[in-house]
């Protein structure tokens, strides 16, 4: 099997990833959409690993490290986002804004009134 | 044990200002309060002075010494001890009978003030430095007493400080003599360093092995400093605003510290002066200049206390005066007699303001039958102060007349021909001064007027007597005021003749006549109006104030508002702009974390493509 084949599906999924991350509101969509690009690097690292018969199979190594990392990240990430629905009752990205610096003196409140309106939400 | 009293001399200033710190700290653990401790420190001070004194008359013509070396650091030694000759124990006593007296007189005159415990202590420390300077053996010890006064007269004549002219007068009076302070240190400098001690015992051993030059220098600086702290021309005008001050104060700055001190100083250190003809030249105009100047502006006020201020400006400069000519003894005589009636009449005035409630002579009129014992004393004051024998103020002012006429030569004939004029002045002004006040009908508005407290009035009667027993020994020979007082080589004796008397009497009975019949024909009329227009110049003292306000003051102010507005529009404006710039910067930069993490995530991967494009460009090339 030739190597660009490889690499063609391997962009692809990457692609799909970026665009998942980029455009998906759901928390969990975006969090498949990183697996997808993760594993998309898996993809090329195996790939390459054949490519170029390495005595010591880095590649394979590096994968499988990732894919440990990986469900360890969708553990820790979807822990996350189940937290996040209890508290919110959404998991939409783009409406969990709390972490914006507002400008204090815009917003038309001093600093301190901000931090309590970030604590009591 | 002989002489167990000068060995414990430093106790004089030592115990006053104990009695400071005692009563500005623990007055609230005596009973009897704050003013218990400030009379025991002048009491106490007082019993040593005359103890001292004593034992100075025991061993005439000796000056007693003992110092400490402190700082050794490598340059000129500074020590701190006592130096008592005749001249300090005299002046040492008379300092602690003003202080004495006015600690008792204030007890009754500062009565209800909610700050009399810190007044109280601030006359102590006022005392203890006055006496500091009175028997310190070092230069920089004498300056240190110097200092701690210019403080206290500041402190105390802004002792009102909710009213602004009491604040104006304290900061005008702190500057004015600072201005004179500066040259003094100075000339304690150059003096110290030609020497190379700054004790005063070396300075004046030998100034003539300075040179003519180090000990003019130094004489001129010095001579600076007097001329502040004793209120002469051109740095008097301190003096006349510093009555902002509670009444008893200006009793004591007028007569036993402050100005003294100036005149103290340069009997102290008179050996100086006799080597630098030049500086007590210059004395000698000042002290001409101020003599009449201040009597005739003491002619045209009309504030009581303003009139006693400008005469004491002016027989200050009779003191001067007398220094000038060499009449060291007859100077310091006068220096002692003034105390007495000077403080006299500033504490009769106390008690004539407490009872009429204004400084204003034209409120005042007929007090003699309300206020009989502040009037008699009050009398005895004005007739010595008028030098009117055989009141102490005649001797001591014929005194110093005698010496400027036994010295001749221009400066001599000068401080005469002005010391002769201004007896004049001084009795018409001091005449118009009782007529105002206690003769004519009362043209005040209060219905009862009261004589003060046996407290009060009790200081007047003691200060009356001195003002008439020290001028009586002086008629014997053998035993004056000049056995105590050690003259220093080349001044000239303190003589008194009865002609001279007779004619300084005589000059100062025409003073008072004048202004008695001026006063006769219209009781209710200032008798100074009859000057016409020339009286606005005497009321105005010569505009001196107005000048000073136009040359000096108001440059000042002009400067200081442009150097604000510098400060402001440039330095303050960097400084701020810094901030509003960072802001304006940091709510531009804010805009790019508005919290959408996935607005983030397509900066991040915007990029790494940059980065990718880059990279693989510039491999390619």
């Amino acid at each position: 099997m030739h190597l660009s084949l490889a690499l063609a599906v391997s962009a692809l999924l990457f692609g799909i990833g970026v665009y998942g991350l980029l455009a998906r509101r759901n928390a969990i969509a975006v969090l498949m959409a990183v697996e997808l690009m993760l594993n998309a690097a898996n993809l090329d690292l195996v790939a390459f690993d054949a490519w170029w018969r390495d005595q010591l199979h880095a590649g394979q190594s590096f994968a499988l490290f990732v894919v440990v990392i990986a469900a360890a990240e969708v553990g820790v990430g979807l822990a996350i986002v189940l937290a996040v629905f209890r508290l919110r009752e959404t998991v939409a990205v783009d409406s969990l804004t709390e972490l914006a610096d507002r400008d204090p003196v815009r917003a038309g409140g001093d600093v301190d009134a901000a931090d309590e309106v970030a604590v009591g939400q | 044990m002989t002489q167990w009293a000068i060995h414990s001399a430093w106790l004089i200033p030592a115990l006053p200002a104990a009695a400071a710190v005692i009563g500005l700290l623990l007055w609230r653990l005596i009973p009897g309060g704050p003013a218990v401790p400030a009379i025991a420190g002048s009491a106490a001070s007082l019993v040593m002075a005359v103890l001292v004194l004593a034992e100075v008359e025991r061993s005439p013509g000796q000056v007693h010494q003992s110092s400490v070396f402190w700082t050794p650091t490598g340059g000129i030694p500074l020590a701190i001890g006592t130096r008592i000759d005749g001249l300090a124990a005299v002046i040492a006593v008379m300092v602690g009978v003003v202080a004495l007296l006015v600690q008792i007189y204030s007890t009754a005159y500062m009565a209800g003030d909610r700050r009399y415990s810190v007044y109280a202590a601030e006359v102590s420390l006022f005392t203890a430095a006055m006496l500091l300077v009175v028997v310190a053996s070092d230069l920089f010890e004498l300056l240190i007493g110097w200092e701690v006064m210019g403080l206290c007269s500041y402190l105390l004549i802004g002792h009102y400080w909710q009213s602004e002219g009491a604040r104006a007068a304290a900061v005008k009076a702190f500057i004015t003599t600072r201005i004179g302070d500066t040259g003094f240190l100075f000339g304690i400098f150059v003096l110290g360093v030609g020497t190379h001690s700054f004790e005063i015992g070396r300075v004046v051993a030998d100034p003539a092995a300075l040179g003519h030059s180090t000990i003019t220098a130094g004489a001129l600086l010095l001579l600076a400093g007097v001329v502040g702290k004793s209120a002469q021309f051109p740095l008097h005008v301190w003096l006349p605003d510093a009555m902002a001050g509670p009444t008893p104060i200006s009793a004591l700055i007028h007569a036993a510290t402050m100005v003294a001190a100036g005149i103290y100083a340069v009997a102290r250190v008179y050996p100086v002066f006799l080597a630098a003809p030049v500086a007590l030249t210059v004395l000698g105009i000042v002290a001409c200049i101020t003599m009449l100047g201040a009597a005739l502006a003491a002619l045209a006020d009309d504030d009581l206390k303003r009139v006693l201020a400008w005469s004491t400006v002016s027989q200050l400069a009779y003191m001067a005066g007398g220094l000038a000519v060499g009449g060291w003894t007859a100077g310091i005589y006068h220096l002692l007699t003034h105390a007495a009636f000077k403080a006299l009449l500033f504490l009769a005035a106390g008690s004539v303001l407490r009872s009429v409630g204004t400084n204003l002579m034209s409120e005042m009129g007929g007090l003699r039958t309300r206020l009989p014992v502040t009037f008699v004393t009050a009398l005895v004051g004005a007739a010595a102060l008028a030098g009117l024998p055989p009141f102490a103020g005649a001797f001591s002012k014929d005194g110093i007349l005698a010496a400027a006429h036994a010295r001749g030569g221009a400066l001599g004939n000068a401080v005469y021909v002005v010391g002769l004029v201004t007896v004049f002045v001084t009795a018409a002004y001091v005449t118009r001064l009782v007529a105002r006040t206690f003769f004519g009908s009362y043209r005040g508005a209060l219905p009862h007027v009261h004589e003060s407290p046996l407290v009060m009035t009790v200081p007047l009667v003691v200060l009356a007597f001195f003002a008439i027993a020290l001028g009586l020994p002086l008629l014997a020979h053998s035993y004056g005021i000049s056995r105590w007082l050690d003259a220093p080589a080349g001044s000239r004796p303190l003589e008194v003749s009865v002609g001279s008397v007779l004619l300084t009497g005589a000059i100062a009975l025409c003073g008072v006549a004048g202004v008695a019949l001026l006063h006769r024909r219209r009781p209710a009329e200032d008798p100074v109006l009859v000057l016409g227009r020339y009286a606005r110049p005497l009321a105005k003292a010569f505009w001196v104030d107005e000048f000073y306000d136009r040359t000096l003051v108001r440059p000042t102010r002009a400067l200081a508002r442009s150097v604000l507005n510098i400060d402001r529009r440039g330095v303050d404006a960097t400084v701020v702009g810094t901030g509003t710039a960072t802001t304006l910067l940091g709510s531009a930069l804010r805009r790019a974390q508005n919290g959408n993490v996935q607005a983030y995530a397509s900066g991040l991967v915007v990029g790494v493509l940059a980065i990718v494009v880059a990279v693989s460009l510039a491999v390619a090339r």
